[in-house]
């Protein structure tokens, strides 16, 4: 015995959209998923003959190419030059390697008191369970502060470069973004939002544990801006723009590097001046413990994700 | 310890943390800071200065644990003179090209060039100061991204191309660099420097992993020459120079470069010993390398129709220079190249910032046509331009003179390079007499009658026009050509019209006299920083 069920009831049940899409009569995505083709800009066969020639002349300005005779004599013996220096290249550098000590063995020079003490005394000496950990962030932190700006002052070449400032080069740069990228792509959608979450989890967990295992600052940032990232292109600027703008990158990151380096300030100051630190090791293993090194983890992150998702925007967009 | 010596460590984390902090102010604010925190770390460096003259060169450790498991930095006369002097030579190079900066760079950029300038010093302060080959390293890296920044904020197609070449090049030079590191590491098992000395004083002594150890050096000389626009690695320079922003070719020529060769001079001294270089043919290649550099960099300059970079190219000249004095491998030839360092930092930013306010008085324009008579117009730059020109040829008085007395001296009694250096000065002398006095001499004559002019570039632009019409871009390109010329070249730029720029210029040739007339001691000074490298 069956009841009658209304056609449009039956619709909208999730049995019928499912017989639907298995007989191939509708598609769910239809209507529902915005879909660009991407295509080359418009250029007429004119146009671009036009442009080729120009570049073609400016070139031929440029370099005076008709009575250069440097670039003519360059041209020439380039190829000739290259290879034969290659050759010597390639042969100086297999026999420096080739005297190098054998990759290995007990003896060699790198084996030597400084790695020893590392191995031996890095666990009391810095509390990081992590012996690369405590190398990098503690033993020779001075070197990684280094770095940690090198990638700041990466972002900010790169902002130089690509940033776009007039408020109608902005909104050409908004337009071309969704020339390009498909919108409000439902499969993209529902995945980044089963993922995201793990993704910027397991990306804070790497960086919090950098002291007790494999992980840090480094790597924990670059997995949270590939979080970043993945939530972007699922769900466009204008979600993220709420909580991650341009301000945001440069005040983050200022916090970050300048508590990195005042962090870093004290102990510098402390240890050449021979004061003892007040900073506790804490006990190894515990989450907190090992010092300045959890902090400095955090601050890294901070730097490395906001620069992996700065330089990814720049690209895209140029400015957010 | 001394409070005093804490200053080199807390003038690098000054001018580290200025950086970031400037990223989060606006244009105006990021200049105060920048301009205070190059002052600041110049007098405490002075201080610094006075405290190692009395006394011994020291370590500072950088942390809890001592040299060859952490970090630490060294302070001896010479390190502490050279972040004085950069830090001198900084805030004169900002000071004199706050015009050009406002005009050149966007609103909205504009605290990042300081973002730049400040990390930039913080990495010239590393490399002199630092006792371990990775960090330096290390701010190698930031040193370069930041000069490519530098090049690249005055945002023009030339910048963009002439930033790529120097990317491409001075990555390469990091990489020969980092080599030569991972080699030397490899075999002495250490980064710090005294530590490497020691254990290559021991594998010299058996003879063992000789080839290894030559081609580090190799590696490391070559990478660092490339970064300092050695003769044939020099290709990026004159774009590099020529078409940044005022503050940025200054900067570039006289620190940037200069940063380079002062840690090629630690590595040859207190990484792999002056000794064992002396007795590598390595020095070889650099000395003619440097000397070809001094007679080629001339040939190009004296071709080059374009002021700015005519010094541009004047400087691969003078790097040359630097590395015949290395090249001769005695202590003499390193005072030498080391004199000519502060020599050339002093003269080449004096130069660079004449030659902005000879454009200035130009039309803005530093082709070599329009700057006739431009020393009637500005009379200061003139006056600062014809001082620069003077000691760059080598005029007693002025500073070239007595880097050339020095290098003459060092090469006197040399084995087998005296001859090559005394003829190579003498020919590069008469080459520099030749392009500078030319500029000299056009800048002081009074322009032709003006119709005449007129008439030629109308005529000029309209030929030109001809040959090439019917294709739309290179005309364009053939009326803005035209405007430029056809603009109004002339006006005069009065005394005080841009303070800021004037007191540059008098500071600039004024050190430049210092260094002229008071060598004695600086000389003595960098002979006993040498000593104390040992």
């Amino acid at each position: 015995m069956s009841r009658k069920v209304p056609e449009e009831r039956y619709r909208k049940t999730f049995s019928y959209r499912f017989k639907a899409w298995l007989e191939g009569t509708k598609d769910p995505f239809l209507g529902q998923v915005e879909m660009h083709r991407q295509e080359a800009p418009p250029e007429s066969g004119e146009e671009r003959a036009r442009r080729e020639r120009d570049e073609e002349t400016l070139r031929a300005r440029v370099y005076d190419l008709e009575h250069n005779f440097e670039m003519r004599i360059f041209n020439r013996v380039y190829r000739v030059f290259s290879i034969l220096f290659c050759i010597f290249l390639v042969v100086m550098l297999l026999a420096a390697v080739s005297d190098l000590p054998a990759f290995g063995r007990g003896e060699n020079p790198v084996n030597n008191e400084v790695a020893q003490r590392y191995i031996e005394e890095g666990l009391e000496e810095t509390g990081a369970v992590n012996i690369v950990t405590g190398m990098i962030l503690d033993y020779r932190a001075f070197d990684t502060l280094g770095e940690s700006h090198v990638l700041f002052i990466a972002t900010c070449t790169v902002l130089i470069l690509l940033r776009r400032d007039g408020e109608e080069e902005q909104r050409e740069g908004r337009d071309n973004d969704r020339l390009y990228e498909p919108k409000d792509d439902v499969i993209l959608q529902t995945a980044a939002r089963v993922l995201v979450p793990p993704i910027l989890l397991f990306g804070i967990y790497i960086i919090l544990a950098g002291h007790l295992g494999p992980g840090g600052g480094f790597s924990g940032g670059a997995v949270i801006g590939a979080g970043l990232i993945l939530y972007l292109n699922a769900f466009g600027f204008a979600k993220t723009e709420r909580f991650f703008t341009a301000r945001t990158y440069r005040r983050t990151s200022f916090c970050a590097l300048a508590c990195y380096s005042l962090a870093k300030s004290y102990s510098f100051y402390t240890g050449a001046n021979h004061i003892e630190s007040v900073i506790p090791l804490g006990t190894p293993g515990a989450i907190l413990s090992s010092g300045l090194i959890l902090v400095l983890n955090i601050c890294v992150g901070v730097v490395v994700a906001g620069t992996m998702y700065t330089f990814y925007v720049m690209f895209r967009k140029g400015g957010y | 310890m001394a409070f005093v010596q804490n200053f080199p460590f807390m003038s690098i984390l000054l001018s580290l943390f200025s950086g970031p902090l400037c990223s989060v102010l606006d244009g105006k604010w990021a200049r105060r800071v920048n301009t205070a925190v190059i002052a600041v770390i110049g007098i405490m460096s002075a201080f610094v200065l006075k405290h190692v003259s009395a006394g011994q060169p020291y370590v500072y450790r950088m942390g809890h644990f001592s040299a060859p498991w952490g970090n630490e930095i060294r302070v001896g006369t010479l390190e502490a003179f050279m972040a004085c002097f950069f830090c001198a030579v900084m805030l004169l190079c900002m000071l004199g090209g706050i015009r050009e900066r406002a005009a050149q760079i966007e609103e909205g950029k504009q605290n990042l060039y300081y973002v730049m300038v400040n990390l930039l010093l913080c990495s010239l302060l590393a490399l002199i100061y630092t006792n371990d080959l990775f960090t330096a390293y290390v701010f190698v890296e930031i040193n370069t991204i930041s000069a490519c920044g530098l090049i690249m904020i005055r945002q023009t197609g030339r910048t963009f191309e002439a930033a790529t070449r120097y990317m491409i090049m001075s990555l390469l030079g990091s990489g020969l660099l980092l080599l030569g590191i991972c080699h030397l590491y490899a075999v002495t098992g250490h980064l710090l420097m005294s530590n490497i000395k020691e254990q290559v004083q021991v594998i010299t002594a058996t003879g063992q992993y000789h080839i290894s150890l030559m081609v580090a050096l190799g590696l490391m000389s070559v990478g660092l020459a490339i970064k300092s626009a050695l003769y044939p690695f020099h290709a990026w320079l004159p774009d590099a120079y020529g078409y940044s922003t005022l503050s940025s070719s200054a900067i570039l020529s006289s620190l940037v470069s200069k940063g380079y060769i002062f840690l090629l001079i630690k590595i040859f001294y207190r990484v792999v010993g002056i000794q064992a270089v002396r007795e590598s043919k390595v020095v070889n290649v650099l000395f003619v390398f440097g000397i070809a550099g001094m007679i080629m960099g001339s040939l190009s300059a004296i071709k080059e129709e374009n002021l700015k970079r005519m010094i541009a190219y004047s400087s691969v000249a003078q790097i040359g220079y630097i590395y015949m004095g290395l090249g001769l491998a005695t202590d003499a030839g390193a005072i030498a190249s080391l004199y000519h360092v502060l020599s050339h930092a002093a003269t080449k930013s004096l130069l660079f910032v004449a030659a902005a306010g000879l454009a200035q008085a130009s039309g803005g324009s530093d082709r070599y046509g329009d700057i006739t008579g431009a020393g009637f117009r500005n009379r200061l730059a003139g006056v600062a331009f014809t001082v620069g020109s003077l000691s760059m040829v080598g005029m007693p008085v002025f500073s070239g003179f007595i880097s050339k007395l020095l290098f003459a001296r060092a090469a006197v009694g040399h084995a087998h390079k005296m001859l090559p250096t005394v003829i190579a000065l003498a020919v590069s002398t008469i080459l520099n007499a030749v392009y500078f006095m030319k500029t000299v001499i056009r800048i002081y004559t009074i322009r032709p009658v003006e119709p005449g002019r007129e008439g030629e570039n109308s005529g000029s632009g309209g030929t030109g026009r001809q040959s090439t019409g019917g294709i739309g871009a290179v005309s364009a390109i053939e009326v803005a050509e035209a405007e430029i010329l056809s603009k109004e070249t002339g006006r005069t730029v009065r005394l005080l019209e841009e303070p800021a720029k004037a007191a540059a210029l008098v500071c600039f040739i004024l050190l430049n006299l210092i260094l002229g007339l008071n060598s004695d001691p600086i000389v003595r000074l960098i002979q006993g920083g040498i000593e104390m490298f040992e």
